[in-house]
Formats: C-alpha cells, sequence, structure tokens
C-alpha cells in the first residue's frame, strides 16, 4: 500500500536543544581535513541559527557529522578526504536546515587542487561562476567553505 | 511552486517572513546520478540512554503540564517499516516557551522539562515518547502571530535521501488557519502533520496518547 509522505516543515531557531551535540562534527577523529564556513542569507549576513550535515562514505560506512552555526554563522568540521571514485572526484554531500528554509537544502563539497575536479561530471555541468561556489578554498590548514543560500554568488543546490 | 516530492512545501513562502531571505532563488538543479544517495549513519543503542525517550523523568522532579503519550511508526512509502532508526524531538515546555538563550517569550521555563528527546525505532517501525503537550507561543513573524502547539521530529531513515525535518501539531487547533509555517504545505498534505488523538493509547489516569506516523521517500536499499 502508498502512502502519503509526511511533508517537511523548518528546523525553527530552537532545534540546539535536540539537535546538536558539541562533538558531532567530528566524522574522522584522526582525520587531517579541517572545514570551517559560515551560512550567509540574501543580503550577505550570517546566519546564527543553521545546522550543516555532512555525509560522506567512509570505509565502513557513511561519515555522518552535523554541526550549528555559532552568532556569526560559523560551522566547523573534522574529517577525512574521501577516496577517489571512478570518474568522479572526491566529494562530501552537504545538508543545510534553518529557521526559514521549510526543507533542507543538499549541495556538495569538492576540494581545491584536485585535478579529478576537471573530469567530474557534476562540475562539468556548472557554468564557472556556479562550480566556485562547490569547491572549497584552501585558508591556512583549513578549507574555507562558505554556504549563500541566495543572491549573485548563491550556492548551487541540488534537488534531492 | 512545491518541492518535488509534491507535499513539501516551497522554497520561498514570503507569508513566513524568514523566507524572503533565506529561500534560494534559482532553481535547484537536478540530482546528478553520480550523487551518492548514502545509507544514513548508523546510530547504536548505546547512543540512546533509557531515559532520552521520556521527557518527563530527565530531572529531579516531574514537569508541569499535560502528560501525553506520542507513538507511531516511520514507514517508507510502500509501508515497510523503518526499523533500528533515530528519531528525534525537541519541543517548548507546557508554556509555550524553549529552554533556549533566543527565546524571549515571557513565559515560565520550568526546572523539570528540557525538551528534548530521542530514541531508536524497535522492529515495527515504531517509536514512543512521554512528554507534556507544549504550549502555544508567540513569534515575530507579524502582528499577534502565534505558532500552534508543535513538536519538532527529525527523521533519518535509510538513506540521504529519507531525511525529514518535520513538525508534529495536535488535532483541533484554532491557530492552524493563521499559521504560514503549516500553510506552507500544500493543503491536501497538511493534515499529515496532525497527530490523532486515540482513547486506545491513552493511559487511564495518567497520559493522553497521540498518535503520528511518518512516511519517509523510499530507497532502493534491501535492508
Amino acid at each position: 500500500m502508498t502512502q502519503g509522505l509526511t511533508p517537511s516543515q523548518t528546523v525553527g531557531p530552537f532545534f540546539s536543544i535536540g539537535l546538536t551535540d558539541a562533538t558531532q562534527n567530528v566524522l574522522a577523529p584522526e582525520g587531517a581535513v579541517r572545514i570551517a564556513g559560515r551560512v550567509l542569507d540574501g543580503a550577505g549576513d550570517p546566519i546564527p541559527d543553521a545546522v550543516v550535515e555532512l555525509w560522506q562514505p567512509g570505509p565502513g560506512g557513511t561519515l555522518w557529522g552535523r554541526c550549528g552555526t555559532d552568532t556569526e554563522g560559523w560551522f566547523k568540521f573534522v574529517t577525512e578526504r574521501p577516496a577517489p571514485e571512478e570518474g568522479a572526484a572526491p566529494a562530501i554531500d552537504v545538508l543545510v536546515f534553518a529557521r526559514g528554509l521549510l526543507r533542507h537544502l543538499a549541495t556538495r563539497l569538492y576540494f581545491p587542487d584536485e585535478p579529478a575536479n576537471d573530469g567530474d561530471p557534476v562540475l562539468a555541468a556548472l557554468d564557472p561562476g556556479e562550480r566556485d561556489t562547490l569547491v572549497a578554498r584552501r585558508d591556512g590548514d583549513a578549507l574555507r567553505f562558505d554556504i549563500r543560500l541566495q543572491g549573485d554568488q548563491q550556492t548551487v543546490f541540488f534537488a534531492v | 511552486m512545491s518541492g518535488a516530492s509534491g507535499v513539501d512545501p516551497p522554497l520561498l513562502y514570503p507569508d513566513y517572513r524568514s523566507t524572503r531571505l533565506r529561500a534560494p532563488l534559482r532553481p535547484l538543479l537536478p540530482l546528478p546520478e553520480s550523487f551518492h544517495d548514502l545509507e544514513s549513519p548508523i546510530f547504536g543503542h548505546e547512543s540512546v540512554g533509557e531515559l532520552d525517550r521520556d521527557l518527563t523523568r530527565q530531572h529531579d522532579g516531574e514537569p508541569l503540564g499535560e502528560r501525553i503519550v506520542v507513538t507511531g511508526r516511520v514507514l517508507e512509502e510502500d509501508g515497510r517499516p523503518v526499523r533500528d532508526t533515530l528519531v528525534e524531538i525537541w519541543q517548548a515546555n507546557a508554556g509555550g516557551r524553549y529552554k533556549h538563550e533566543g527565546d524571549r517569550h515571557p513565559a515560565p521555563l520550568d526546572p523539570n522539562f528540557s525538551g528534548a528527546g530521542r530514541c531508536l525505532t524497535d522492529d515495527g517501525g515504531r517509536y514512543e515518547f512521554v512528554t507534556v503537550k507544549p504550549g502555544a507561543y508567540p513569534w515575530g513573524n507579524h502582528p499577534n502571530a502565534w505558532r500552534p502547539a508543535h513538536i519538532h521530529f527529525s527523521l533519518f531513515g535509510r538513506a540521504f535521501s529519507s531525511r525529514l525535518v518535520t513538525q508534529m501539531y495536535f488535532p483541533g487547533d484554532p491557530l492552524f488557519e493563521l499559521d504560514p509555517i503549516m500553510g506552507s504545505v500544500p493543503a491536501n498534505a497538511r493534515d499529515r502533520l496532525v497527530a490523532n488523538f486515540e482513547l486506545g493509547l491513552t493511559q487511564p489516569e495518567w497520559a493522553l496518547g497521540y498518535r503520528f506516523d511518518i512516511v519517509l521517500r523510499s530507497t532502493p536499499f534491501e535492508t
């Protein structure tokens, strides 16, 4: 029997009561990849009530983590680089939830200086400006990945 | 325009003011074939404490309010139960106040209520929480705006594509028609967000019972 899907609703401003445990932003404790970024709205202002999830293939199953943004819109993760795949560049799937988002958004983080990016079919289908929104920037010993929900530099989001 | 599933709200819903600067305005791109539909992370039984599903027993005393049992099944579209999946909830207390520094509603905090719960579904996809009925509360969306009483739910299901965050409402609330968050859902699917009161789930001399089943998108995995 087919069941009717349950509709999505916003995570609201107070999700940290139930959803964010401070340790959940470490996907791989020994991982060398540090990711930091901000979630920004259409005016360029930081979003202090978003939660970002990372999903990536790992050796023993999915590596997953989440992090609520701070008052300046920052999130941070520690993880490892996913193994290369046939015909695709390594990437981390990213979900964004926030007050004001009636459904969550899905995007992708690609690694800078990755030769396989050139042959990746997802990146190849985008124009250069769009592609730039998915490729993290090197920032010291970390990767910087800002997520812009709206505006000229809006991050590319995918229909999940 | 509603979401790809036909039951989800649109991203831009101007009556819900916070969507105006947060909804992406460029069309979402089709999901590439190479997108991982990763299996959901596994949350083992050790990650969920015995009292996590009973929000009335997390402190020295009992919270004020109307004690309720909220139970139901997590299913896929084809009716298959989703077992051993993490269900997380959070809510305001009986006075309509969240235990959160950002909540400015001048209603009392309850020292015996934190408002967060979690559990894993059983082999039939069933979950059950004991809590108190949350209060309605005002918010700044428009003059004299009030949210109907609700409990937030977060679900994983089997895979990335079945992830869902939603809200459960209580039957017969006069605030439904005035609430743009519930109103953002296509009219024919709104009742899927409303729990059913059931006398059969109601425990005599103790707690009212509500049933709320949750249906997630199916995934191709065999489990």
